[in-house]
């Protein structure tokens, strides 16, 4: 059957079963792998993706509970909080295999959003379920900080 | 010296058995046996290096990138040479090829402590490396990138540099010594005359290769040495790098296996009826173990989830095999036993150990263990694989791109030059993808379905439960001293499975024999000045899939030699530096680097209480692997809340690695060694039931958390000695370091890991 998702500010027409989860929509039917998967129960955080803006873990989010809400992944997202920390990302140098980092930046993107200038606590609880094997957290907490500090500079 | 006589022989008939005998001349990894493909403009110079008419110099990366920063790094060693300009290049995987075989990892495998400079060690280093050489294992592992391709890739970039300024000076009829090259421009003062790489490097491709090249001295590095960031970084921000699960091929199947639960089991006969009902389903089949792997049956359809579903539904009968009888508990009663009957292989002895302990005015026991562990990379094992007509194209990612396309060839029923191998970015390595029982098991898949591109992706509970486990280990040690408290005896001893014999069965078919150095690595080579020792190491076989862990012996021996070098210093009434220090006389640069951590974390200093008001405490540990030295001191406390959880606040880290080419990467695989090391000391642990693994996904092994994570600070010394590794030696001494801080904190000394107060 067919279900019309909104995928990055585009209407996007699946033909996946309603309880497929959304990663593998699309990772599988739209080929769009920046959306990583990494245990397949909401352990690991690799796929991470916004849903309304929230992060949410897309291997555990059947497309049938996605509905018509805005799914935003590593490839959509726009706007000042990604702008900033990409930037931040890239001044410190925060990845190594990079496998993790797009669900790191989208979880993290989110936070920004919700809490323009997180402090160590809060970046804790934002980002403690996206596991890094390769150890990049005290860069990420070190970047997150930096891209707070020019969001509010510019703000 | 019998025994090294012995195994030199061993290493010489591996060599003539696999490969027989030729000579090679030395500058033989600077030319490509096979010319680089090029694209529109773009000339090669040698296999290494690459310049097109517009300019961008193109190097050869054939490290795989897992995460350590070859790409940036290997780049440094060829564009600082080549004075290339850093913003105007890029860098490729290039084709397999012989000259990029590695050689340093297998010299550094052999069983020598770093302190023989003796002419056995250097012939068996010699013979190796010629014998690695023509195998041809192209390997990313034993952090060895840097100092396999220190010298070749330098020589690549000043070779090219040298043709460019002959080029050059030829057309301007000026002398070639009288021309400078700048970031890509070569110029000649005199004659006011300069030229871009792109318009010389045709002409220049044509001169023969420079017979010499002087090379750099350390004053005159331009990149080398200077923090550089990760040139591949770009991708990772935005979702486009391509990791090898991220392969898109036009009408691409996916497929699912289930492998049998029981390590090395095989599939009796299964009922695929559910599973072919199921939607998308393309093809259920069975697939057997191999390369070290279990047999499977895999599901086939039109989306990963269709086939992981159908994977779920097929019904199977297993033969459970050998490790059906394995536990923990056995395993670990079984390498005590090993060790109750004799003290294996010697692989270091000095003076008399057992006439000085009998002799010692004290002596001291501890025995120590550390479980089976999972590699866990982030990425699962997969492979994409494309049969068809005689002809495969293999998209991995693995550490070994030469042994993936010979054992896909195998299972193709190709030979190797039938087969093109494609690495892809990996998503963790850490030894996990040096095996290649899954790509393997993806061409046997692909087989299956000529003609259509197959990609073969492992669930994470399929990963955690058939991986090549960091090997059990078992240790005793004893320590004897004099009145004073001086160490006047040192004994070790440990039993587990040898990984080098398993790998090179499961890879060869070779007979597993002879002393494995991996299974005493970090037990027998340190620089510790003990008057009399022995140190041994007894393999017990199991049938039980091991592999190489981030820092393999090291990762374990660490935590047992450093654990008891601060029981023995405890024992004797010592500061644990002190006594370090005191065994260390002739060894400066191991002094250096302790000092550099002690003073940095002000070891002997006060220490504040952590901010909810607990108790903190220190720990250091020092210890040598891969060429390198790091000492680390941890600053720990226990949670008020939870006084059995431990908190690792702060890790001062010190490393000697020789020549620092790219300190930002140092301080990165700092930060990682450390952060995979505290996983380990704190959660990491497999176990076995019926030879089955009980840790399925993140639950059930848990990995270090953000929140959890330290500040650690590394300290690079100086030195202008050759690069050595970094990858892997930040990792060993992180959890004894931890141990060590516990047992200050609390007088609990904990003798296996994970760490579990009491």
């Amino acid at each position: 059957m067919t279900t019309t998702l909104n995928i990055n500010n585009k209407p996007v027409t699946v033909t996946a079963e309603p309880d497929t989860p959304l990663l593998w929509v699309l990772r599988g039917e739209l080929q769009m792998t920046g959306t990583k998967f990494g245990c397949g129960m909401a352990l690991c955080g690799a796929c991470t993706v916004q849903i309304d803006g929230e992060p949410a873990r897309a291997c555990v989010t059947p497309i049938s509970a996605v509905g018509q809400r805005a799914v935003t992944t590593i490839e959509g997202l726009q706007g000042r909080e990604i702008t900033v920390l990409r930037q931040a990302w890239t001044e410190i140098d925060v990845v190594q295999c990079g496998y993790c980092q797009s669900g790191q930046l989208v979880a993290a993107a989110a936070l920004l959003k919700a809490v323009p200038k997180p402090d160590d606590s809060q970046i804790d609880t934002a980002l403690d379920g996206n596991l890094c094997r390769c150890g990049t957290y005290p860069r990420i907490r070190a970047a997150i900080h930096r891209a707070a500090e020019r969001l509010n500079a510019a703000a | 010296m019998k025994r090294r006589h012995l195994l030199l022989g061993g290493l010489a008939a591996t060599g003539a058995l696999v490969v027989g005998w030729g000579v090679m001349p030395p500058r033989q990894r600077l030319t490509g046996s096979k010319p680089l493909p090029v694209a529109a403009g773009q000339t090669a110079f040698n296999g290494w290096v690459k310049i097109g008419s517009d300019d961008v110099v193109t190097v050869m990366v054939p490290k795989s990138e897992m995460g350590q920063g070859v790409t940036t790094s290997l780049a440094m060693l060829l564009a600082d040479e080549l004075d290339a300009d850093w913003d105007r290049l890029r860098t490729e995987h290039p084709p397999i090829d012989a000259i990029y075989n590695n050689i340093a990892t297998v010299a550094d495998g052999l069983p020598f402590h770093p302190d023989d400079q003796g002419a056995i060690k250097r012939t068996a280093a010699w013979l190796t490396a010629k014998t690695m050489r023509e195998i041809g294992l192209q390997a990313t592992g034993g952090s060895s990138s840097i100092k396999d391709l220190w010298l070749p890739m330098r020589e690549a970039g000043a070779s090219a540099r040298a043709m460019l300024v002959a080029a050059a000076a030829q057309g301007w009829g000026v002398p070639a010594a009288e021309c400078r090259v700048v970031k890509g421009v070569v110029s000649h003062a005199g004659s006011g005359r300069s030229a871009k790489f792109g318009e010389l490097a045709e002409r220049a491709a044509k001169l023969p290769l420079p017979g010499s090249v002087t090379l750099k001295t350390a004053t005159e590095f331009k990149l080398i040495g200077q923090p550089q960031k990760r040139r591949e970084a770009a991708g990772k921000h935005d979702g486009s790098a391509r990791f090898g699960i991220d392969t898109v091929l036009p009408g691409m199947l996916y497929a699912s296996v289930v492998m049998c639960p029981t390590l090395g089991g095989s599939v009796a006969s299964f009922d695929a009826k559910a599973a072919e009902a199921m939607p998308g389903v393309k093809k259920v089949l069975s697939v057997p173990g191999q390369r070290g792997g279990s047999g499977a049956v895999a599901a086939v359809a039109d989306t990963p989830w269709h086939a992981m579903q159908a994977a779920k539904a097929i019904s199977v009968a297993w033969d459970h095999g050998p490790a059906a009888t394995l536990s923990s508990a056995g395993i670990h009663q079984q390498l005590g036993l090993a060790l109750d009957s004799g003290d294996g292989f010697g692989y270091y002895s000095r003076g008399d150990a057992a006439g000085a302990m009998k002799q010692a005015a004290k002596t001291l026991r501890a025995e120590y263990s550390a479980p089976l562990l999972a590699h866990a990379t982030l990425e699962p094992q997969n492979c994409t694989v494309q049969f068809l007509d005689g002809r495969a194209t293999v998209w991995a990612p693995t550490q070994v791109p030469g042994l993936a396309r010979y054992v896909a060839a195998k299972a193709l029923g190709l030979d190797s030059e039938q087969v093109e191998m494609n690495v892809t970015l990996l998503g963790g390595g850490f030894g996990r993808r040096l095996d290649v029982d899954f790509v393997a098991q993806a061409a046997s898949i692909a087989r299956a379905l000529p003609g259509l591109p197959v990609q073969t992706c492992w669930t994470r509970e399929q990963d955690m439960t058939h991986d090549f486990y960091r090997p059990p280990c078992v240790a005793r040690y004893e320590a004897g001293f004099d009145a004073q408290g001086k160490p006047v005896a040192w004994t070790a001893k440990s039993a587990g499975p040898s990984i080098v014999q398993q790998f090179l069965h499961r890879q060869f078919g070779l007979p597993g024999a002879g002393p494995d150095k991996t299974t005493a690595e970090g037990a027998f080579d340190q620089a510790y000045e003990w008057p009399n020792a022995r140190i041994g190491h007894a393999i017990v076989e199991l049938p039980l899939p091991v592999g190489f862990w981030r820092s393999v012996g090291h990762s374990h021996q660490a935590f047992f030699k450093e654990s008891f070098v601060d029981e023995a210093a405890h024992a004797t009434g010592q500061d644990p530096l002190a006594f370090r220090l005191a065994l260390l006389a002739r060894h400066p640069r191991h002094r250096a680097v302790l000092l550099r951590a002690a003073d940095q974390a002000g070891w002997g200093q006060p220490l504040a209480p952590a901010a909810d008001g607990a108790k903190k405490a220190r720990g250091i540990a020092l210890h040598s692997s891969f060429g390198s030295t790091v000492a680390q001191v941890a600053e720990v406390s226990l949670d008020p809340k939870d006084p059995k959880r431990i908190r690792v606040h702060r890790v001062v880290a010190a490393i000697d690695c020789g020549l620092a080419v790219n300190p930002n990467g140092i301080a990165q695989q700092m930060d990682s060694a450390v952060v995979f090391g505290l996983t380990a000391a704190l959660f990491g642990e497999i176990t076995l039931d019926k030879g089955q693994v009980q840790q399925g996904n993140f639950h059930q092994q848990a990995l270090l958390r953000l929140s959890d994570c330290p500040v650690i600070e590394t300290h690079i010394i100086t030195s202008t000695e050759p690069p050595e590794g970094v990858g892997e030696p930040g990792t060993p001494p992180i959890a004894p370091a931890v141990a060590n801080a516990l047992f200050a904190l609390t007088g609990q000394r904990l003798r296996s890991l994970p760490l579990k107060l009491a």
